[in-house]
């Protein structure tokens, strides 16, 4: 049931995001465009090279994003982990951020596996700490300090070196680092799509132990789970997803958060073999949502994708604190 | 001991490579319940969790059927025991059936499906404990005791030979408890399943367990059946008591009674003095007890609370000196309390030590 709700937002927002726009182009025309690919030639290019390719990859990234932080909270049991709150999206784009400087200055191009390469080595790094100070600290609120002081060094880092790019450089990396699904080539979503495709199926065959891991360590143990290597997936798996979002589409912040624990809560159950489908849809419908927004909110201005995911995550993720505390 | 189903050889546990308890050898048949009792952090848990693999064990061999339980892999492991933990466990969102068809985890395919077989097994598992009932239910948002017999579910429904539990009956009330230890008692015999757990309540191992385990600092203070472990002075070495009594007659726990001269007398048989020994405990008023026969449940508890016992061997005739003692007693007692005495053939001296009482003036009649 609240998939077939799920799947029809999804067609529902595809539609409204390539309807609405600075160029209206009404619903006939689009049908006409996309399964006869007739039409106008201007609002053809709109929808082909713009309006699709940013849709699809909002979509795609979102859905990755929200498997990340599920992944993480599974991680972590607990619901408020998510690759940024952790610093994971930090530590990616530190990296990024030091990359891409090196890499103008280098080669004066740089190519998305490059990109995604040097996330994925950020999340790890970030991961990796986080991990470190999990053996030392068996406090969750510590941890997540601990999460957030990485997730402010990195941040400092990078506009450490910000301030120091040259000016060419920085309008790439500014627009970049707010987060945000505009400028994506079909290439982008083609490896996006590829990537976070394969890493889903994958996650999807981690459903059982992520089921039997739900009970905690020590039973998953005794159910037959090898915990330490389950971890290692858990957290390789998660840092993939992350990483892919923050190479395209920069940091955004608590999809992560927000889409797990509504889709768990509307759907009434944790079994990840539900909930990990329908995490992945939401997210996407999440995202396109919060892009239609940042792009029509203040037309023709554009919002940072962050600024709407905060504007309607935080507030879930509020909401989520007090209702746990009432659950005590 | 080769013929042991399961049996620690020379096993020592402990944490991250450091030794706690040295040497364990401990054989355990199938179908036995076997009880880990010993005070808080002697190391109960820490044997447990090595058993069931949570930790490695630091030297030394455990034999499941002569097989190397280090070298079992993960999933014969997991198909052959199954375990119940103290700890906590507050899974969001999930039903107790959910909880329990857990347990079958290592019988299902890649993606975790339930077969039809699986689902009647679990449906076996919550008949058992009956919990039928609660199976829609939160798990977070049922009592202590409903929870602990939902893991006790999901632990039988794993199909174990066997089940360790990590001090299955804390936080439970007395009801739960017998609940508890009763269905395990019936999985026991019907299913041949041997159970290994730890017990705070000293009392319930002893009638609960075929083998006791006592496990105090750095080794195995003592094992055997329950007949040999529950004496008074090995529970009270075990546990280091010296505030009170263990009582291995009815594997009651005891305070200490009020210690000093005797400032009243109990006169009492078959039971009628106990209530009246408790009040005066509470009051902190060192008393007697007589004339008290050896096998009359009274004399279990003045033994045990009375500052002196003034006692007679079984089936025989108050002596001279017994009776003398008691005549002395009310003299120099303020009260004395007829807590109620039945009398026969054997004990009808005591007929004459109640009129001496009344004569005394000092005598008072229980209940008042």
């Amino acid at each position: 049931m609240v998939f077939l709700i799920l799947a029809a937002a999804f067609l529902l927002i595809v539609a409204l995001n390539i309807n609405t726009g600075n160029v209206r182009i009404s619903v006939r025309e689009i049908w006409r465009i996309i399964f006869l690919k007739s039409g106008d030639p201007v609002k053809y290019n709109i929808i082909w090279r713009i309006r699709l390719p940013r849709i699809l990859m909002a979509a795609v990234l979102g859905g990755a994003l929200s498997l990340s932080g599920f992944l993480l909270q599974t991680f972590f049991a607990n619901p408020i982990a998510g690759p940024y709150v952790l610093g994971i999206s930090s530590g990616a784009k530190m990296v990024v951020a030091l990359t891409m400087i090196f890499f103008l200055k280098r080669f004066g191009s740089f190519s998305s596996v490059t990109l995604i390469t040097a996330a994925f080595i950020g999340s790890l790094l970030s991961t990796g700490f986080i991990l470190l100070m999990n053996r030392k600290i068996e406090h969750m609120a510590a941890l997540l300090v601990a999460g957030i002081m990485i997730g402010y060094i990195c941040s400092a880092v990078t506009d450490f070196v910000v301030t120091f790019a040259e000016d060419s450089d920085i309008v790439n990396l500014h627009g970049w680092s707010q987060g945000s699904f505009s400028g994506m080539s079909w290439n982008h979503v083609k490896f996006a799509a590829a990537l976070v495709g394969i890493t889903f199926v994958l996650t999807f065959f981690l459903s059982k132990p992520i089921g039997a891991y739900q009970l905690g360590e020590e039973y998953a143990r005794s159910m037959g789970v090898n915990v330490r290597l389950f971890r290692v997936a858990l957290i390789l798996l998660s840092s993939i997803f992350s990483a892919c979002v923050t190479a395209f589409a920069g940091p955004i912040s608590f999809v992560g958060i927000a889409v797990p624990y509504l889709v768990r809560q509307s759907l009434n159950t944790s079994k990840p073999l539900i909930v990990i489908p329908a995490t992945f849809l939401g997210g996407a419908v999440f995202c396109m949502m919060c892009d239609l927004t940042a792009r029509m909110a203040f037309a023709p201005l554009e919002l940072n994708i962050s600024t709407v995911t905060s504007l309607f995550g935080a507030p879930v993720v509020i909401f989520m604190m007090l209702r746990r505390q009432r659950g005590r | 001991m080769a013929e042991h189903y399961f049996r620690t050889q020379g096993l020592s546990v402990g944490y991250n490579g450091k030794t706690l308890i040295h040497d364990i050898n401990i054989g355990i048949n199938r179908g036995e319940i076997v009880t880990l009792i010993g005070p808080n952090g002697s190391g109960k848990s820490t044997i447990l969790k090595t058993l069931t693999r949570q930790i490695r064990m630091t030297g030394g061999k455990v034999y499941f059927e002569e097989e190397d339980l280090q070298k079992m892999p993960n999933r014969e492991l997991s198909q052959r025991m199954s375990v119940v933990l103290t700890e906590h466990t507050r899974p969001e969102l999930m039903t107790c059936r959910d909880v329990v068809s857990s347990g079958r985890y290592p019988y299902t395919g890649r993606l975790g499906l339930l077969s039809e077989e699986d689902v009647r097994k679990v449906d076996m598992a919550m008949d058992a404990v009956r919990a039928r009932d609660l199976e829609n239910r939160d798990f977070n948002l049922i009592s202590d005791g409903q929870r602990q017999r939902i893991m006790l579910a999901r632990a039988i429904c794993q199909e174990p030979e066997v089940i360790i539990l990590d001090e299955p009956t804390s936080f439970l009330d007395v009801r739960y408890k017998l609940e508890l230890l009763s269905i395990l008692k019936s999985m026991v015999r019907k299913e041949r399943i041997t159970v290994i757990m730890s017990l705070h309540e000293i009392d319930l191992a002893q009638k609960i367990s075929d083998k006791i385990v006592c496990v105090r600092g750095e080794k195995i203070f003592r094992y055997g059946a329950p007949e040999e472990i529950f004496k008074e002075e090995i529970i009270r070495d075990l546990y280091g008591i010296d505030n009170g009594f263990f009582d291995p007659c009815f594997g009651s726990i005891e305070l200490p009674g009020p210690q000093g001269i005797p400032e009243v007398f109990v006169l009492s048989s078959c039971g009628t003095g106990i209530p009246v020994f408790r009040r005066l405990q509470k009051e902190d008023t060192p008393f007697a007890a007589g004339i008290l026969y050896r096998n009359d449940i009274d004399y279990e508890a003045a033994r045990l609370l009375a500052s002196r016992v003034i006692a007679e061997e079984p089936f025989c005739e108050i002596s001279d000196r017994s009776f003398e003692d008691a005549l002395q007693m009310i003299q120099s007692c303020r009260r004395v309390i007829d807590a109620g005495v039945t009398i026969g053939i054997c004990n009808r001296r005591m007929k004459r030590l109640i009129q001496t009482a009344e004569e005394s003036g000092k005598m008072e009649r229980w209940p008042r």
